[in-house]
């Protein structure tokens, strides 16, 4: 293992000792055109036969799977954003003190907790109403803390630079879980096993596209070599910004960040946060070798003074 | 759009990606407002005043295209001077009789016209609205005579530009607001873009879902969006048109061969007993023998379709088998008919892919009406509510329904899905796209077509021997579709199919198209408009060259009807001369050196008819359409404007309140739509409306559509766990205000009262409703689903329980997207105490049983 593997840009499959690995392939989700008709969610059930994740009205907007789970691979958030000049309803009050601060001063963040969620208000007022979706999937990342803890092997690198979990080798133990940056990968709760979004590597393979993106009417989802997806990907922010749309922005494209880029990366019409994603996620298994080093350093002091104390002991 | 038509959607989001500007009017904020530029929340029935407004826009800015609507449309015809308008009449046109509220429409006729004959008297009127036959008029138009008095300048005071002019006048961006709850900017802001991208570079498209139909004044809705296209030149060009998005695979194809009780195939009149007694009168009833147009052929198209049923047994000499035409007798509709059901005077009822339990409006009178019948019969994918309501539907838990005494017998037959047997659909865009069978039905599951094959051919083998008259229909049908299938018992959906093309009876060659229908018994044709779809003896619909590898038109994917046109009244994308408007929409134009009509469509027009032809003096049919009329099916080859007849409640929209309403007309004395068809019964009461008494107790708006997750009344996704768990309950959608003034909480019960039910569903409040300022007071507008019934994974009360029947007079449409409710905290009462629950809002409403409201208002109910 490189020094360099658990952290920075790399392509991951010639990393893992893939020679003549195939370019790598990923997901690029442009949110802008999703209209939230949750096909990517079907069909992902369909193909990777998933079990059902319960009949729960949830209250949060039109989304009733809640989030990606060992059940639900693909999860289409869904955020309402009211017109902040609307009368009546919910105030916000930090928006309500910008509004009214003296001009040239901006308002200082106190560190106290909102009272609502992120993006539900604005600090410029927001003549409409704005209603965001996203289909959120695993990331796919570069630098994969869950393929980094897994001690069995069952999480794997694929040929296509993708993180697949092998329900045959997956004893269960859960490492995986809290090792995510980004809260994907999950245990099914009746067979303790890690779940999540294969790409469809039981598709790739054979030239065909993974079932979410085969379904996506409006192709918000879009699969393909990475490279190309990220010039696209660029393309398309340009072209949102030209027509004022200004807020458009990418998340996990970039392979400088702390989980040297996602394999399945976003466009976003507003901060991660608001979609419930992290706005600076680094790969928890970024300090291993440092925390290696150090355990070691600490443990060779550790021994020399043991040996120091007894060669003392001698003399 | 986006919410009921996803993968449609699709194209509105190329569209937007190249530059399209999209607009969505809406009452309530939707997965389509999500994507639009500008979204504009409408006051639920009051579209008319909406359109009105941009009708006027155009009108007093002068932004038509005024080139193609002096030479395409009826703009310049004069009317006749005994036309009153509703600004002369406080809301009612000339010739309304108050006892039978309907109009006697001589007076609107062209000048010229009146005495004829054709002209409508109120007897046919009242005929017409029982018989809903605005629906056959729709592909063919109403009589008017080819050579009326015209104004080209437009200046006449009666000519149809000044009329619709002065009708709309009042329609204006103040008034818009005050009717619509629309402000004066968004307004103008689509006025605006409406218009400017219209005219000769540019056409723009309208696009509804069906629900925009279902109104007491439906048909008007979509009227007035047709002369909005006519009046900016978006008719019969590319980028154009009036677009309905289907509900269901197919519905464009069930009225094209049609499942509706007054219609044949090929929008053939349904004869009725007293109007088409003979074969004669029938024919010429479609005909109209001094009409110019393609309906001048009717007789052929009517002769090929009896002697498709009738085979050999249908001759000249016993009119084509005519007389074993069921006739009909009045209203016919499926309210009716549910009705006639509590009545106890209809013994069987075939429901096939047809939920009413939970689809159709008045749902206690639908179950109710099902429990009182002899036999029933369900062929569907699982056992639905229409199926089982005698067991544990809603009126079960009343003690409306004692399941042990119900007399109806329900034979449940499973049905195949769409995967499991091969066929047509045919979407909006009129076209035929052949299915194959991918997988055999499961167990028992069969298809339609197998059913009724076996179904007949019993019934003719248990018949075989009678010599009744009644039987003869029967009998002498052509039953004779070969077998094939694994089980050796399936019929071919091709054999049909080329059976609809039509064939050489001598011969059994399939037909080229309509052109070679006779009316001499020596062609049979199952549907005139879908000749050609066989032609050569090739599945045509069964095309499917990708749309990459041929131009965008995409000619060789599926057939669309007619004769392959994939754009109708395409004549209109030239100009009088023949040009194209314009280089950028350049569509069908006259190749003069040809001699010819050409261009990247099927021309729909005489291919040799030049531009100046000019039809002689006392021509009729195809030859009386000039050169430069591209309305080759309407009797005047013109789009109209104006409709001098055919239309039972007007020749032009006007913006009445829905049935039920929170608020008084502000533009006319008569409050809702005059000529409406109602059906005044102790069980079917109407909540009431201004300027009645005690509104009040039915205080807010509601409306229902569909959720993307979601399949209608729920047969096809209620039973299935990955749609069912995302979109598990129902609910009620309230903006905050409401949740406020009603303490209801987000997540809580509230349940939904009218003067028909009360239905429970969970809160949602949600900031994508917004009230809206009518006329000075606040209108609060809530919103529900209508997904949910008692059978399946997810379970639920249905909104469709909440609406009452009453119907569009032309087509006979139920209004089900506007209605007014209350809304309480908590859940509904249970069993016998949710019928004293809704009495309880009936008596203090005062809805006695016997209660109607008026259908005229007079400016002293005000008081």
């Amino acid at each position: 293992m490189g020094s360099n593997s658990l952290y920075g840009p790399l392509d991951p499959a010639p990393d893992a000792g893939y020679t003549d690995a195939p370019p790598r392939m990923g997901f690029f989700t442009d949110t802008s055109v999703c209209i939230g008709c949750k096909a990517c969610e079907v069909a992902c059930k369909e193909w990777n036969l998933i079990p059902d994740d319960g009949f729960n009205l949830l209250g949060t907007s039109y989304d009733n799977t809640g989030g990606l789970t060992a059940n639900s691979w693909r999860h289409v958030a869904f955020i309402e954003q009211p017109a902040a000049n609307r009368g009546g309803g919910t105030v916000d009050a930090l928006a309500a003190a910008a509004t009214i601060a003296p001009p040239g001063r901006q308002p200082e963040f106190l560190g106290m907790p909102m009272s609502d969620l992120p993006g539900r208000t604005i600090d410029a007022p927001r003549s409409d109403f704005r209603w965001l979706m996203m289909s959120n999937v695993c990331k796919h990342c570069t630098h994969a803390a869950c393929l980094d803890v897994c001690p069995t092997g069952s999480l794997f690198r694929t040929e296509f630079g993708t993180v697949v979990v092998q329900e045959d080798i997956c004893n269960g133990c859960g490492y995986c879980i809290p090792a995510c940056p980004y809260g994907v990968i999950d245990q099914r709760k009746d067979d303790g096993r890690a779940w999540k979004c294969t790409l469809c590597y039981d598709r790739i393979g054979d030239g065909l596209m993974p079932a979410c993106a085969t379904a996506c009417p409006t192709q918000s989802i879009q699969y393909g070599e990475l490279d190309e997806l990220r010039s696209r990907a660029r393309h398309r922010v340009e072209a949102l910004q030209e027509q004022g749309v200004t807020e458009a922005r990418l998340y996990g494209h970039d392979p400088d960040d702390g989980v040297g880029g996602d394999g399945a990366f976003f466009l976003l019409l507003d901060e991660p946060e608001v979609y419930g994603l992290p706005p600076d996620p680094v790969v928890t298994t970024r300090d291993l070798p440092a925390m290696w080093k150090r355990a070691g350093v600490a443990g060779l002091a550790m021994a020399a003074a043991v040996v120091v104390s007894f060669l003392g002991g001698r003399s | 759009m986006a919410e009921a038509h996803p993968v449609g959607f699709q194209y509105v989001v190329d569209a937007k990606n190249r530059g399209a500007k999209v607009i969505h009017i809406d009452p309530r904020f939707t997965r389509t407002s999500a994507l639009a530029h500008t979204y504009v929340p409408v006051r639920a029935g009051a579209d008319i005043a909406f359109l009105g407004g941009i009708v006027n826009y155009i009108l007093s800015n002068e932004k038509d295209f005024r080139e193609y609507v002096v030479a395409y449309t009826n703009a310049s015809m004069i009317v006749s001077e005994d036309f009153r308008d509703t600004e002369d009449l406080s809301g009612l046109f000339s010739g309304y009789d108050p006892e039978t509220n309907t109009y006697d429409q001589t007076s609107w006729a062209y000048e010229g016209q009146q005495g004829d004959r054709e002209t409508q008297d109120q007897d046919e009127a009242a005929i017409d609205r029982e018989t809903a036959s605005g629906l056959e008029q729709e592909s063919h138009g109403p009589p008017v005579p080819a050579d009326v008095p015209r104004d080209p300048t437009l200046q006449h005071p009666r000519c149809v530009y000044q009329v619709l002019k002065r009708h709309y006048a009042r329609y204006t961006p103040e008034v818009v607001e005050q009717v619509c709850g629309v402000p004066r900017e968004k307004f103008l802001e689509v006025c605006e873009a409406w218009t400017a991208n219209s005219g000769r570079e540019r056409t723009t498209a309208l696009v509804y879902s069906v629900g925009w139909t279902q109104h007491s004044v439906g048909v008007q809705y979509i009227r007035t969006g047709a002369i909005i296209q006519l009046l900016l030149g978006n008719m019969g060009r590319p980028g154009g048109g009036v677009m309905a998005l289907r509900g269901h695979a197919s519905i464009q194809g069930s009225t094209d061969i049609p499942t509706l009780f007054n219609l044949l195939p090929g929008y053939l009149p349904m004869p009725h007993v007293q109007t088409h007694e003979t074969f004669r009168q029938w024919i010429d009833a479609i005909r109209h023998p001094e009409q110019q147009g393609f309906w001048a052929n009717a007789e052929a198209y009517a002769v090929s379709l009896l002697k498709a049923y009738f085979g050999d047994a249908a001759t000249a000499e016993n009119n084509w088998g005519y007389d074993w035409l069921p006739r009909l007798t009045g209203d016919h509709g499926t309210y009716q008919q549910v009705l006639n059901m509590i009545d106890g005077k209809v013994k069987g009822y075939f429901l096939l892919g047809q939920n009413p339990a939970v689809g159709s409006a008045h749902g206690k009178a639908q179950r109710l009406g099902m429990a009182n019948l002899d036999w029933l019969v369900v062929r569907d994918l699982y056992l639905i509510e229409s199926a089982t309501f005698w067991r544990d539907g809603p009126e079960v838990a009343t003690g409306e329904i004692v399941p042990a005494e119900c007399k109806t017998e329900v034979f449940f037959l499973p049905a195949a899905s769409h995967a499991e047997k091969e066929g047509t659909f045919t979407q909006t865009q009129r076209m035929l796209q052949w299915r194959e069978k991918a997988v055999e039905p499961p167990g028992d599951c069969r298809s339609e077509l197998w059913f009724f094959y076996h179904l007949g051919r019993m019934l003719r083998e248990r018949l075989a021997d009678s010599t009744a008259p009644r039987d003869r229909p029967l009998l002498n049908l052509t039953w004779d579709y070969p077998l094939h299938g694994e089980r050796g018992d399936e019929p071919s959906g091709e054999d049909v199919l080329k059976e609809i093309n039509g064939y050489d009876v001598a011969t059994g060659a399939p037909l080229p198209g309509f052109a070679a229908l006779k009316a001499d018994g020596s062609t049979a044709c199952g549907c005139w408009i879908y000749s050609g779809v066989f032609k050569d003896g090739v599945n045509q619909a069964a095309r499917r060259k990708p749309g990459r590898d041929q131009d965008y038109v995409a000619r060789e994917w599926g057939w669309a009807w007619p004769a392959d046109r994939r754009l109708l009244y395409n004549r209109a994308s030239a100009d009088p001369d023949g040009k194209p408007w314009s280089e950028r929409k350049k569509y069908v134009w006259w190749d003069p050196d040809a001699g010819e009509w050409t261009g990247y469509d099927v021309p729909d027009f005489e291919k040799t008819k030049a531009p100046e032809y000019r039809p002689p003096d006392g021509a009729t049919g195809v030859a009386a359409i000039s050169g430069d009329d591209p309305f080759i099916m309407q009797g005047d080859g013109k789009g109209w404007l104006y409709a001098p007849s055919g239309l039972i409640d007007g020749p032009m929209p006007t913006h009445y309140e829905p049935v039920e309403s929170t608020v008084r007309n502000p533009l006319y004395t008569q409050q809702a739509n005059p000529t409406r068809k109602v059906y005044d019964r102790s069980d079917n009461l109407t909540n009431p409306s201004p300027p009645e008494r005690h509104t009040e107790v039915y205080p807010y708006v509601f409306s229902t559509s569909r959720l993307t997750e979601h399949h209608t009344a729920g047969g096809m996704s209620r039973q299935l766990a990955y749609l069912s768990e995302l979109q598990p309950e129902m609910f009620v959608e309230v903006s905050p205000e409401l949740a406020a003034e009603r303490d209801l909480e987000h997540l809580g019960w509230a349940h939904v009262v009218t003067a028909r039910s009360a239905i429970e569903a969970r809160v949602m409040v949600t900031d994508r409703l917004t009230p809206l300022r009518i006329d000075g007071r606040i209108v609060h507008q809530l919103w529900m689903p209508y997904h949910w019934g008692g059978e399946g994974l997810v379970t639920g009360d249905s909104a469709n329980d909440l609406i009452g029947i009453t119907l569009d007079p032309n087509v006979l449409i139920q209004e089900s997207k506007v209605g007014t409710c209350d809304i309480r905290p908590g859940r509904r009462p249970t069993g016998p105490e949710l019928i004293s629950y809704v009495q309880d809002y009936r008596n203090r409403a005062g809805l006695l049983p016997q209660h109607h409201t008026p259908m005229l208002t007079k400016d002293s109910d005000d008081g």
